[in-house]
């Protein structure tokens, strides 16, 4: 891959950081809040450097409570700025769930539009980094359940990078799940400026005609790998947002295929891919060669991590998946 | 010295129109103009007919669920005499007095309770937040909005309002917190009217008041008579200007009473005994100021029979308002989900149908 002048090679992590920068430099109404993203720069980094260039009035460590967080920044959104609040891990949204559920959810319909919350909040996601309990979780249909948020999730620096300012210019709240395990898996060339992509549209990775698989964060990755195992034609899918889900693109595909294998690393029992295996099923059903696939977490705790790769999802049991698929 | 005192507080009570009657001259002077006083009493005497209509509109099935304002009317209205236009009210539902002084029209509360919710469609220009149903995670907000305002060097405050029983809930520490160590233009004001539904104040906390919650964040706390229009303010007062100067935030508990039901579903005879009620009914601060006003020459009875007669009329104004409001849109609760609504989502507010062959007729063909 060849790097153009206006281009920088960045892992995930670091598209993320220049998100933040780039718009933050954009728009004065940009507050970074929460725990160690100050001098620090977060746990994962990704903050990194932010508060030397915009000082600690815009780039804030909080006090370590993640409903405070989150609260304060529904009431900085309801007044006017554009709050990006850090939650260190996914494993600690539970404090805030209520201000996120009962609260941001919620502003825009119950007050008829007099106040909306234009917060995006920034959550590592996900396991396979040998993190401790509680580091390694994968809660995103929570919060696609819950109507009034939006919920998306990039699988490589480049839609870190659009989809992140996407985010924080979006006058919703959002989620934006960051897949911890590709932080730094890889680098690809980004754009220097300030770029979007739209949220609610997913991306074809790669075109086939056999079968299509779906996925999103870092399961994006093992399904590759699966889907370059296979000797079929995979068509494969990274959904980039959960909420709203881009419904087009998966019924494109599976119409063309007559095949689905969804790809999670959550717990199967309804999950999202129990709602994209029910949306093919009820809209592609005459398609349909074989019955759609959830390959998903165990609905099990997510172990300690000795034993967190025999949880997550890896190409193996995508590899399988598709071969069953395809043999039906 | 292997011991000596890391630290020592003391919290102020602020008594100046006591419940005998007695005016604290030195304390109350100048804390509300005299010729606003008749203004102020008008406006309390609306509030107490609106209060006592809106639990009866309730009984006669014409309102849902109703949490009655009564005894309860001073510490908001301090607040809204405190503050100025551009600045936050954040409340939870025993602020009527107050946020009516701020500029909320009456019958969008009464539309919340009716059960629609474009009563809290607050008007622009209105800084307020609507009626705050679970309990304590206002104050948050309250944080969020006064950061906001610190952000943008306005100078506007927030204050926030909660029960005795808000303050055992996480969040009012969180916000407490929040507040404190980043200098947020806050002020908290706790109404401690003794019960949380059947839950004594006693349970919500061991200390001796709700005053010192705030000692711990490290803001300067008081405790006033809730009931007491001149203490509230002065203490209010005093709390606005500090935040306004940027010294952050300071924890207010006015104690004052419930002197009704926790809400029309609720009967406190249940919980609570006849004569703490009788004990709290003399404390009753309309009553109080008005005595008050009338030995100074301030008020007189044909002025207050002026002021409930031309309250009745408009309360049943408002009633006529909230109750001849336009049918909403059937589908209205679709339509403020999202700046944009997602096409899903269109597709089930067009088709009132979730199935996909509801949705997708043409799939049947």
């Amino acid at each position: 891959m060849t790097t153009a002048a206006n281009e920088t090679e960045m892992t995930l992590v670091q598209a993320v950081t220049d998100a933040l920068a780039c718009e933050m430099r954009l728009d004065d109404r940009v507050i970074i809040l929460g725990e160690d993203v100050g001098l620090n720069g977060g746990v994962f980094r990704a903050t990194e450097g932010l508060q030397a260039e915009f000082g600690a009035d815009r780039v804030v460590d909080s006090p370590l409570a993640e409903s405070g967080i989150i609260g304060s920044s529904i009431g900085l959104a309801m007044n006017g700025m554009r709050p990006v609040p850090e939650l260190q891990f996914e494993g600690f949204m539970g404090p805030a769930y209520d201000q996120l559920c009962s609260h941001a959810a919620r502003f825009r319909t119950r007050t008829r539009g007099r106040f909306a919350v234009p917060m995006t909040v920034r959550v590592p996601h996900g396991g396979g980094i040998h993190a401790p309990e509680l580091h390694s979780d994968a809660p995103e249909a929570i919060y696609a359940h819950q109507p009034g948020l939006k919920v998306v999730m990039p699988a490589t620096p480049y839609d870190a990078k659009g989809l992140l300012i996407a985010s924080i210019r979006d006058p919703d709240p959002v989620i934006f799940f960051e897949p911890k395990r590709i932080y730094r898996a890889f680098r690809e060339p980004v754009p220097n400026e300030a770029y979007t992509l739209p949220i609610g549209k997913a991306r074809v990775v790669t075109e086939g005609t056999d079968l299509t698989v779906v996925a999103w964060g870092a399961m994006v990755v093992e399904a590759a790998k699966a889907a370059e195992q296979s000797e079929a034609s995979v068509e494969l899918i990274d959904l980039r947002t959960i909420s709203p889900l881009d419904e087009d693109t998966i019924l494109a595909s599976v119409e063309k295929t007559g095949r689905c294998v969804v790809c999670q690393e959550a717990p199967l029992t309804l999950g999202l891919a129990s709602e994209i295996s029910s949306l093919v099923t009820e809209r592609c059903f005459l398609h349909l060669e074989a019955p759609v696939q959830r390959v998903a977490g165990f609905d099990t705790i997510m172990p300690y991590y000795k034993l967190e790769m025999e949880y997550l999802p890896g190409p193996d049991r995508v590899k399988a998946a598709i071969d069953e698929t395809l043999r039906y | 010295m292997p011991i000596t005192t890391a630290y020592e507080t003391r919290i102020d009570h602020v008594s100046i129109l006591d419940e005998d009657g007695v005016f604290d001259e030195t304390l109350g002077k100048d804390v509300i103009a005299e010729d606003q006083l008749p203004a102020i009493m008008e406006h309390l005497v609306f509030c107490r007919q609106l209060d006592e209509t809106a639990f009866k509109l309730q009984r006669s099935g014409r309102m849902g669920t109703y949490p009655q304002n009564t005894g309860q009317e001073m510490p908001s209205l301090a607040a809204a005499l405190a503050i100025d236009k551009a600045d936050w009210l954040v409340t939870c539902y025993r602020e009527n007095t107050g946020l009516f002084w701020h500029g909320l029209p009456p019958e969008c509360i009464l539309l919340h309770w009716m059960g629609d919710e474009r009563g809290n469609h607050i008007p622009a220009g209105v800084n307020a937040t609507p009626i705050a149903i679970p309990i304590g995670t206002q104050m948050l907000h309250a944080a969020g909005l006064a950061w906001a305002e610190k952000a943008k060097k306005t100078g506007a405050i927030a204050v926030t309002f909660f029960g005795d029983g808000a303050t055992s809930e996480g969040d009012f520490h969180e916000a407490a917190n929040f507040a404190a160590s980043l200098k947020l233009p806050v002020v908290f004001c706790c109404q401690n009217n003794g019960w949380a539904i059947s839950v004594p104040a006693s349970v919500q906390s061991a200390g001796e008041t709700f005053a010192q919650r705030g000692i711990s964040y490290g803001m300067p706390c008081v405790r006033a008579d809730g009931n007491d229009l001149f203490a509230m303010t002065k203490v209010m007062k005093d709390a606005v200007a500090r935040a306004r100067a940027g010294d952050g935030p300071t924890f207010i508990e006015a104690v004052t009473y419930r002197l009704r039901d926790h809400t029309t579903a609720d009967d406190a005879r249940r919980y609570r005994d006849a004569g703490e009620l009788e004990t709290w009914e003399a404390r009753d601060p309309l009553p109080r100021l008005q005595r008050w006003m009338e030995a100074k020459g301030l008020w007189d009875k044909s002025q207050h029979e002026k002021a409930m007669k031309s309250g009745e009329k408009r309360v049943a104004e408002i009633i006529s308002n909230a109750e001849g409001i336009a049918a909403p849109d059937r589908s209205e609760f679709f339509d403020h989900m999202y700046a944009d609504l997602p096409a899903s989502l269109k597709r089930q507010r067009d088709s009132k149908r979730t199935t996909s062959l509801g949705q997708f007729p043409e799939d049947l063909a």
